[in-house]
């Protein structure tokens, strides 16, 4: 369960990066459709999220501790909402690339999530 | 001069975080977080095992917290000591690089820096020169201005 999130959210975090980096490269800032994305992106951070905690609680082991996993996920979870909102602040290209890179921070903390949690 | 214009004249030489500022802020700023809470964390428990790392690793932290502290501040001074710290942090990254691999030896655990910076995609070399890049930018923009 853990795992499948963590793949679709690496997914949906690179595909939240190539639209935003695309939008930079129009020179367009970030639209409405944008933040929709940015939105649903942040809705699977937030499932996994709670679907981590809860198999914390149920007394699953993260591999390199339960501390370091559930501040990982804390970060995944800021990473696109803070960027999103610098968008906001900087209506020109540079807010499109900013989504674009925070997006790409979330699947690099995504990769790091799975090492985290899994036995290797 | 009011309030007011005094305020717009700030405005007006105070932004540094316009334009691709706004990326190297965000990039300074996640640079920070993950250096910050890294250290934290390492420090807090597992200090003695390798001291120097988790010792260069905070210093790696602060440097980053203040690069980005300044560039949302802004203004010539911040503007400055912005660039001071870029310099200190690109030195920082190659004297810790060479270091870590000429004498690995040293150190049992990674510091942000080990590499090149090559744990962080190599982003610890690269985001120092794109920030002197843009801070002397920035300076000629504002005297042209």
């Amino acid at each position: 369960m853990l795992d499948a999130l963590t793949v679709t959210v690496s997914v949906a975090a690179l595909a939240l990066a190539a639209w935003c980096g695309f939008a930079a490269f129009r020179d367009q800032p970030t639209k409405d459709w944008h933040f929709i994305g940015m939105a649903v992106v942040t809705f699977l951070v937030l499932t996994q999220l709670v679907v981590g905690i809860v198999q914390l609680v149920r007394g699953e082991k993260a591999e390199e501790g339960a501390t370091i996993f559930v501040a990982y996920l804390l970060g995944a979870l800021c990473a696109v909402p803070i960027a999103g909102f610098m968008s906001l602040a900087e209506r020109s290209r540079w807010g499109s690339a900013t989504v674009a890179a925070g997006a790409v921070v979330l699947a690099v903390l995504e990769v790091r999530l799975y090492d985290i949690w899994t036995v290797g | 001069m009011t309030e007011t214009q005094e305020k717009a004249a700030q405005g007006k030489r105070s932004r540094l975080v316009s334009g691709p500022g706004i990326l190297l802020v965000w990039l300074y700023g996640v640079m920070s977080v993950g250096a910050v809470s890294r250290s934290i964390y390492q420090i807090a428990t597992e200090f003695d095992r390798a001291p120097l790392a988790y010792g260069l690793s905070a210093v790696a932290a602060v440097v980053y917290a203040f690069i980005t502290y300044t560039l949302v501040r802004g203004g010539e001074t911040a503007r400055r000591a912005a660039l001071v710290c870029c310099a200190a942090e690109l030195a920082g990254v190659l004297i810790v690089g060479t270091w870590t691999l000429a004498e690995p030896s040293a150190f049992p655990d990674a510091t942000v820096w080990s590499d090149y910076g090559y744990g962080y995609l190599f982003i610890p070399v690269l985001l120092p020169l794109t920030g002197i890049w843009w801070l002397r930018r920035s300076r000629a923009v504002t005297a042209a201005a």
